[in-house]
């Protein structure tokens, strides 16, 4: 077995600072799912209208999104507000703003996509049965959209997870930043505390993201 | 046959500048059963899309026992859980089973009592064949069986008048008989219908009156018989002609080789 420098986790509270990285990355990325699933559904509403500024406009806030990388975006606003707006936001607040507006847009198209996934025709037909609008949308086109958005938000969750490992570049102290510190102080006694620290790293981001994968697959099972 | 039902009168559609229905008056009474025919893009599905007030009309008007259907007016889905439509595509919710899909409007829209209206569904099931299918999901039928269900689900509203479109035009020639015959039985059975087909031997069957559309416009209209017999227009001819298929008769230049 191969010296993975394992032992460096069981120094001092080196595992539980591990799992205080963990957890500032789930919040992170919980609370810009939150705010993102809200958000989302009133872009993905508004991305639905025929209206033709409306959908310029939630059109171009796409684009520029996703476009754009998640990192720049971070260095905008955690470097940006503070010279343009002459604001001092902490890490962890610029990181929620850029998750949330990425996870909007993101979330927007989604439900867009679920919505216009309803065929014209299952309209017609609710209608024909003589129910109303609103009922129309209760019992048959929100369930569908419904099971239609579930699995893809869920693949959407897992990479606002993934990708708060982004974060440490402007100075919030998640896992990964965490790994390399340990890493970093144990370079003389454990030289190869790389290995095993970024391995259980890994085990940690599959410990968070798993039990999405596998709820969204379980629904998807259920409503195929 | 007794009274008009179903009331059209100068009813005039148009997409932007494309006339559909040209000024079409129709009358249709209590238990009268009509087949729509044309060549496609006659206006024969748009004209039963306006009279389900799935469309809105330029002008002229419909009226059922009197009332307006309206797309735009504020007690259109009263209107339409009095006339039933039954789409080329089936359209059963696909998230609910057969049964759930039979319930829906009755429980919901006219607030009938869930098990009294099971009992009917199951009893209306059984007519078609297909009670041993109530807690199967949409996915799980063939063409012909999801169709059947649709009409079960238009049935169970009691529609004044049961509108079908193109019903067996996306099914496998060995399931539109079993179709087909529910709708023959329904006709015994003194029902209202407007039936749009392709299918002329049906037609000629079930139909007490038939209509040949062209141009938006009722170009010749009467009794199965003479209709099919003794065509009095030109393009009626012409239309029943595309049904039948004949060789040209060619001279066959290698028969004494």
């Amino acid at each position: 077995m191969p010296d993975l420098g394992l032992e460096v986790l069981f120094k001092g509270k080196n595992f539980i600072r591990l799992l205080g990285g963990l957890a500032t990355a789930l919040e992170i990325s919980l609370i810009s799912v939150a705010i993102s699933i809200v958000f989302g559904l009133v872009v993905g509403i508004l991305m639905s209208f025929k209206n033709p500024i409306v959908r310029a406009l939630t059109r171009c806030y796409l684009e520029v999104i996703r476009i754009m990388p998640q990192l720049v975006l971070l260095f905008i606003v955690f470097f940006g507000s503070t010279k343009a707006l002459g604001i001092n936001i902490s890490g962890t607040v610029s990181a929620v703003i850029v998750f949330s507006l990425w996870g909007s847009a993101e979330m927007g198209d989604l439900v867009r996509g679920a919505l216009e996934s309803v065929a014209k025709h299952q309209y017609e037909s609710a209608g024909a049965l003589g129910l109303n609008r609103i009922d129309t949308y209760r019992y048959v086109v929100i369930p569908q959209a419904v099971r239609r958005l579930i699995p893809q938000s869920i693949n959407l969750i897992t990479r606002m997870i993934k990708t708060t490992s982004l974060v440490l570049m402007i100075g919030v102290v998640e896992v990964l930043k965490v790994a390399q510190q340990i890493i970093e102080a144990n370079r003389m006694s454990s030289p190869n505390a790389a290995f095993g620290v970024y391995l259980i790293v890994f085990v940690l981001y599959f410990i968070a993201c798993r039990p999405l994968s596998i709820f969204s697959e379980k629904l998807e099972a259920k409503w195929r | 046959m007794s009274e008009a039902i179903l009331e059209i009168e100068h009813l005039i559609k148009k997409y932007d500048e494309l006339t559909v229905i040209n000024d079409l008056s129709l009358s249709v009474k209590k238990g009268e059963v009509i087949v729509i025919v044309g060549s496609s893009g006659c206006g024969k599905s748009t004209l039963l899309r306006c009279l389900n007030g799935l469309e809105d009309i330029q002008g002229g008007s419909i009226k059922l026992n009197g009332e307006p259907v309206l797309k735009a007016s504020k007690n259109i889905s009263e209107i339409r859980r009095k006339i039933g439509m039954v789409f080329q595509s089936y359209e059963l919710f696909p998230h609910m089973n057969v049964l759930d899909n039979i319930l829906l409007a009755p429980v919901k829209v006219l607030n009938r009592k869930k098990e009294e209206v099971k009992d009917e569904a199951m009893t209306l099931l059984k007519r078609v064949g297909l009670d041993n299918k109530a807690l199967a999901y949409p996915r799980q039928l063939s063409g012909g069986q999801k169709q059947r269900i649709a009409i079960v689900r238009a049935l169970i509203m009691h529609p004044e008048v049961l509108l079908f479109d193109e019903v067996t035009a996306a099914l496998d020639p060995e399931m539109v008989r079993e179709v087909l015959e529910v709708i023959l039985d329904l006709a015994d059975e003194g029902k209202t219908m407007l039936i749009v087909t392709h299918e002329m031997q049906f037609a000629k069957a079930v139909a007490d009156r038939i209509i040949l559309l062209e141009e938006g416009k009722i170009w010749e209209e009467g009794t199965p018989e003479e209709f099919f017999n003794n065509p009095k227009t030109e393009r009626s001819k012409e239309f029943l002609r595309s049904f039948t298929y004949k060789r040209k008769e060619t001279v066959n230049e290698y028969a004494d080789l």
